[in-house]
Order: C-alpha cells, then structure tokens, then sequence
C-alpha cells in the first residue's frame, strides 16, 4: 500500500537524489508553524497552493474561560489570512485537535499524502493515506512548493491475530506493540497494521493505533481502507458526493497491499493475550500489563537499559515489584490526538455513570478532541455523565497532552493519561504520567488508583 | 543555512539513551515566533533547577565542557516531537556535529535542514570516544565530511555513512526550497496530469 501511494505522488526521480513527491493535504498548527511562515515572507515567496492548506488552533488555546481574552497567541497564524488559507480558529464550531478534525471534516481520505509539522500526523494513516509529521523547515518547503524531498521508507507489517477481548481497548494493543518492539523499532519504516483485530475496529480506533506509530519510531503507520473506512467518509463536508463518491470509493479498493505484497520487516502479535496497558516510566516502551509489577531495572540486559530504568523509576517515584493496581494517581486527564473522540468518551462516559471520582483525587478532565466531538457528546448527555461523576468538562484543545496552556501536571503529581508521551516533563515539570487506555484511566479516576478495567465487565463499544 | 565541511571541537558526552526533543526544548518555549534564541534553553528542565540556577550535576554546566561544539550522545537520539526547535537550540547553543548510534527519522532530517552533521557510528565505536571524553579534558573530535570520517589527536579514525544528496546539501549550504522551486515545470505537470481526472487533489467544502 506504501508503495502504491508513494509511485502514484512521485514528481520528479533522479537517482541519487531524494525523490520529490507531491503533497495532497498540508495541514497547519500554532505551535511549530510561524516561523515557517516568517520564512516564506522573508524571502518574498508565495504559499503554492493555499486551498490544500488547513490551519488550526490547538496547541496553546485554553480550554476553560475562552470568552476572556486570550492575551498570548491570537498573532500566531495571523499569516494565514494574509496567504489566503483556510484557519479554524479558536471559536470556530470545527476547531479542535489537527489530527481529530482533518479526519472529521474528510480532509483525510485514502491514498493521500498529508502532511504537518507534528509529529502525531501518523493518525491519518487510519484511513489508508500516507501521512507522517514534518520539521517546521520542511512545512515551509511544502508551504512553497506543496511537493518534499523524500527518501522512500522501509516497510514493516504488523499483524494482530484474533479478537480482541472485551476491556483492552486499541490503546492498548498499540501500546504492547511498542512495549515488544521499543521506541526505536519502527525507526525509518512505514508500519501497515493488519488482521483480524485490526479491521473489526472502528476507524476512532484505528486512529488511536496509527497516532501512535510515531511512539514506536515508525514515522508513519497505515491500515488498508475498507468498508467502515468509507462509510465514515460518506458524507463528511470535503468529500464529494453521489456518483463521485463512488468513483472514489472504486479508486480507493486498489490501494490495499496485494496478496503476498513484501515487506522490510514483520511483526505479530496475538490480541487475545494482550492485556490491558500502564506505562511505568519514561518513555512510552516502558509499559506492562496492568496485571504485572513495577519491573526490577536489573531484569533488562543491556546496561543502557539498565540505566535508563534506574533513572525512569526514580523520576517516577516508584519502586520495583510494586504491583501497577497499587500505584495511586492524583489526577486523570482523558484527552489529546490519541484519544479524544466521541468512540472514546462514550465508552468513559459508560464506565463512570451513576459513580464518582475518589476523594484522593485532585482532578480529573475530560478535553474532547474537537469542537464537534464536544457537540455531539453533549447530545447525547455524556456531559452530564461526566460532570456528575466529578469530571470537568472541557473545550477542545490539546491541553494537557503537552501543558502548553494552563492545564498542567503539577510537579511531584501523578497522572493517568490518555495521551501519548510520558516523557519528562511533558505534563509539567516534574510531572509524572502514566498512559492508559480512556477506559482505564476512568477507571483509575474512580478507584482513585489503577485497576483491571476487564474486572469491571465495561467494553470500548457497547 | 550555514555550511559545514570540517569541523573540530570541544566534545560534550551526554550519556543517556532515548533523549526526546522534549528534553531539548521544552514546551513553554515553543510559544516563540523566530528561530533564534533557543540555545540558552537547551535541555532546560535538565541544565536548571529552580529559579534557572544551573544545576551542577548536569554534563552541559561543568566547566570542562563549556564551548563544547560536538555532541556525542547514545542510541535514538532525538526522538518525540517533531519541533524542529530541537536542532534551532542545539546549533544556537554552538553545537555543529552530532554523533550517535542512531537517530530519530524527523530529527535526523531536521538536522540538515539547519546546518548541524549529524554522525552515525557503531555502537562499540561510540564507546571510545565517550571514555576518552570522559578521561581527557579538552579532548576534541574532528569531523571532516568531504572524507567522511571521525578522527582525534590521539589517532582514533572511524569512518561514516552519509547519503551523498545530504552531504552535497551541507557543505554547500543548499537552500533545498530554491533548488525544488526550480524544479517548477515538473510540479505543474504532475498538477496537470493528476487534477482533471480526481477531485482527490482539489480541497472542496460540499456542505458550503
Ligand atoms: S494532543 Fe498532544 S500529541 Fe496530539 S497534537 Fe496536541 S500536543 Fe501533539
């Protein structure tokens, strides 16, 4: 399927060279994007193709309080007005999370090349489509000239056998993948994700899955687009309709791999073993079963490893042979590109009615992924679900994923999350998070600890 | 971007694997609209405690390494985030050569794309010039890029791999957007050839 998106964007190939490929979607934040722009303007270059840039506020935009003025970042995308690009501002009904509105708004659709400058991009890969996170250096080259100098990657297959059991949800099946092959495995490849598991998902929860590819090295991550992928699709304001759509829908059967297709690297994994998931140190590779203990540093091989646990655990303030249940956490933070959607907050929503959050608990917040995902749940009254179980109810933003706005982690302070990176500091300073699946972390916001979310009988879909 | 062919400098090990871009410029300073500026918040939650007094503990604020312009780090360096303010605070800091068992893809590019070389050597080869950073104070590396290869005063030599494109664009400087942008007439032919037949190139709101 790589292979097939790739020969089909190719503009120019001379070898010796990186091939130039043309870009379908570029798609803009406030957090790595200006100076991208300043540099367009600084040397008096145009924006080549405007109408295949998006841009959007996440980053920093606060998720309480927005009728106050926001003092800090409304200069950031200021240029795209002046290039004549299409922003979804803060206040705007679509705005949201880049990765959770290109696909609702059906920018994202199969065989594209999409591209932006972050590096969880590898979410519309869900959809069949190449996308990968880009250097802000590179958002300008594609800003000048919608095509990249690209070196084609290598390809690894990653097959996940049987079903998944009720509880363990895509989360967690992405976080063992990165637990058995580590956050440089995927390092210079494209990862197809494929079996049985895999297209019994929804798409929400093939976006999970693809978002993360990036934790495990691999730039980009892919599912073949079938049936529930174009029945998301249908329908969504940017993709065309009737008898176009299934013109499209015709093109869009070619591009899974073919039968016997060859990869660099394979991967499987059986999904009925898999259980589910908490991180207990640094990086997202340091994960175990929420059955098993805080490991013994002096269980890894290799002396960097060694090292490198030594080091997590005690950032983390944990001590080896804990059991993961007895780990307490102070906040619960149920949000960002890994999970934010409606699929997600409904199976929270689900798990917490009629329950509250633990008095040990500081905090808990719900941060849709986007404006219309906030809408649609409010619809159906998660809200007020959650609001009575102790939730806070939030506007969509990527919040305290990264703490660029005033929702951070405090130092010291423990977290269950269901974003995608725990590495230092990443909630705040100090901050100490662990990730889970949504549903483990309303499990843990209830518990006030975390727990076996398969004791609890709750599925990810009802 | 500036060019880069042979450089000799002060080396600085930092011995940690997995060092994500986070660690090099953390969150609060992305909110900044240039690129300069970002060396003095290098590996910020790492160099400061509280109240941005250097912590003395860290590799970055002993003495012996201060000008260091060769950075020798441990396997998948550069990982996480794409924010290319990573490589920005790396070369505002003086750091022009990096050399490490491997790299993060976007970091890795990211590099380039600033005028910093990064190395790739073996695992066990690494290793020799940590001790010696280590052992030596003042020990220097020379990266010559023409010959390709990594030597010190003591004759230690080891060669690398660079793809031939990437070292062409750093000892030259390229400016890669100037070069695509001549390669205009082949972007409008692919335009051409690929738009009338799929509405998949043109960005349409059919709700509007
Ligand atoms: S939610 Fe987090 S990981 Fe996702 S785009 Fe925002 S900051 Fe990045």
């Amino acid at each position: 399927m790589y292979d097939k998106i790739w020969e089909s964007h190719v503009v120019r190939e001379i070898p010796g060279e990186p091939t130039l490929i043309y870009i379908d979607r570029h798609l803009v934040h406030e957090g790595t994007s200006p100076q991208a722009f300043a540099g367009i303007e600084a040397a008096g270059r145009q924006v080549r193709r405007p109408d295949l840039t998006f841009a959007v506020m996440d980053h920093s935009v606060p998720t309480k309080n927005r009728e106050l003025p926001i003092v800090d970042d409304s200069a950031r995308l200021q240029y795209c007005a002046e290039f004549g690009i299409r922003l979804y501002p803060m206040g705007d009904a679509n705005q949201g999370i880049v990765h959770v509105i290109g696909p609702q708004l059906g920018l994202t659709q199969p065989g594209m090349t999409i591209v932006c400058g972050d590096s969880h991009t590898s979410t519309h890969g869900a959809f069949g489509a190449l996308a990968f996170g880009i250097g802000t250096s590179e958002v300008e080259h594609v800003l000048a000239t919608q095509c990249l100098q690209q070196d084609r990657s290598k390809t690894m297959l990653v097959t996940f056998r049987g079903k998944r059991p009720p509880g363990v949800s895509s989360k967690d099946l992405i976080l063992a993948l990165i637990g058995k092959i580590g956050i440089s495995g995927g390092t210079g490849h494209v990862i197809e994700y494929a079996g049985e598991t895999i297209s019994r998902l929804s798409m929400d929860a093939r976006m999970t899955i693809c978002n993360m590819s990036i934790e495990g090295g691999a730039r980009a991550g892919m599912v073949a687009p079938d049936q529930t992928t174009f029945e998301y699709l249908e329908g969504r304001p940017f993709v065309p309709r009737g008898r176009e759509f299934h013109v499209l829908v015709d093109e869009w059967m070619y591009l899974p791999s073919d039968f016997g297709a060859k990869f660099d690297k394979t991967v499987e994994l059986d999904a009925t073993q898999i259980a589910p998931q908490v991180t207990w140190g640094t990086n997202p590779g340091m994960v175990t079963s929420v059955t098993e203990r805080v490991p013994d540093p002096n269980s890894f091989r290799d002396p960097d490893e060694q090292k490198a646990a030594v080091r997590a655990l005690e950032y983390m303030a944990l001590r080896p042979g804990t059991p993961i249940v007895d780990i307490p956490v102070d906040r619960v933070f149920i949000g960002s590109c890994t999970n934010s959607r409606l699929e997600d907050l409904r199976a929270v929503a689900r798990l917490v009615r009629g329950k509250h959050i633990a008095p040990t608990l500081k905090a808990a917040l719900v941060v849709p992924g986007s404006r219309v995902v906030k809408a649609k749940a409010e619809e159906e009254g998660l809200d007020r679900i959650l609001r009575e179980a102790g939730f806070e109810w939030r506007d969509a933003g990527c919040s305290m994923c990264i703490g660029m706005n005033d929702d951070v982690l405090p130092p010291g302070e423990r977290s269950a999350s269901t974003s995608n990176r725990n590495f230092e500091g990443r909630q705040g300073k100090g901050s100490r998070t662990h990730l889970v699946s949504p549903i483990m972390a309303a499990a843990a916001a209830i518990a006030g600890h975390f727990v076996d979310v398969r004791e609890l009988g709750v599925d990810v879909t009802e | 971007m500036q060019p880069i062919s042979k450089h000799t400098g002060l080396v600085m090990p930092l011995d940690r694997v997995n060092v994500d871009t986070d660690q090099m410029v953390p969150k609060q300073f992305l909110k900044a609209l240039t690129r300069q500026g970002f060396g003095r918040n290098l590996f910020y939650d790492w160099r400061y405690l509280p109240g941005e007094v250097p912590n003395p503990e860290f590799v970055l604020n002993f003495p012996r390494y201060r000008g260091a312009s060769v950075l020798l780090a441990r396997a998948n360096f550069g990982c996480g985030s794409s924010r290319e303010h990573a490589p920005w605070a790396l070369l505002d800091y003086g750091f022009r050569v990096i050399i490490a068992p491997s790299f993060a893809d976007i970091f890795y590019n990211n590099c380039f794309k600033n005028g910093i070389l990064p190395i790739t050597l073996a695992d066990a080869q690494v290793d020799e010039p940590f001790r010696r950073a280590e052992a030596t104070e003042g020990y220097q590396l020379t990266a010559d890029l023409p010959n390709q290869a990594v030597s010190d005063a003591q004759g230690l030599k080891f060669h690398f791999d660079i793809d031939d494109f990437r070292k062409a664009v750093l000892l030259e400087g390229l400016d890669d957007i100037g070069l695509t942008l001549k390669q205009e007439p082949d972007i409008t032919a692919y335009e051409q050839r690929h738009h009338p037949q799929a509405n998949l190139y043109q960005a349409v709101d059919f709700t509007q």
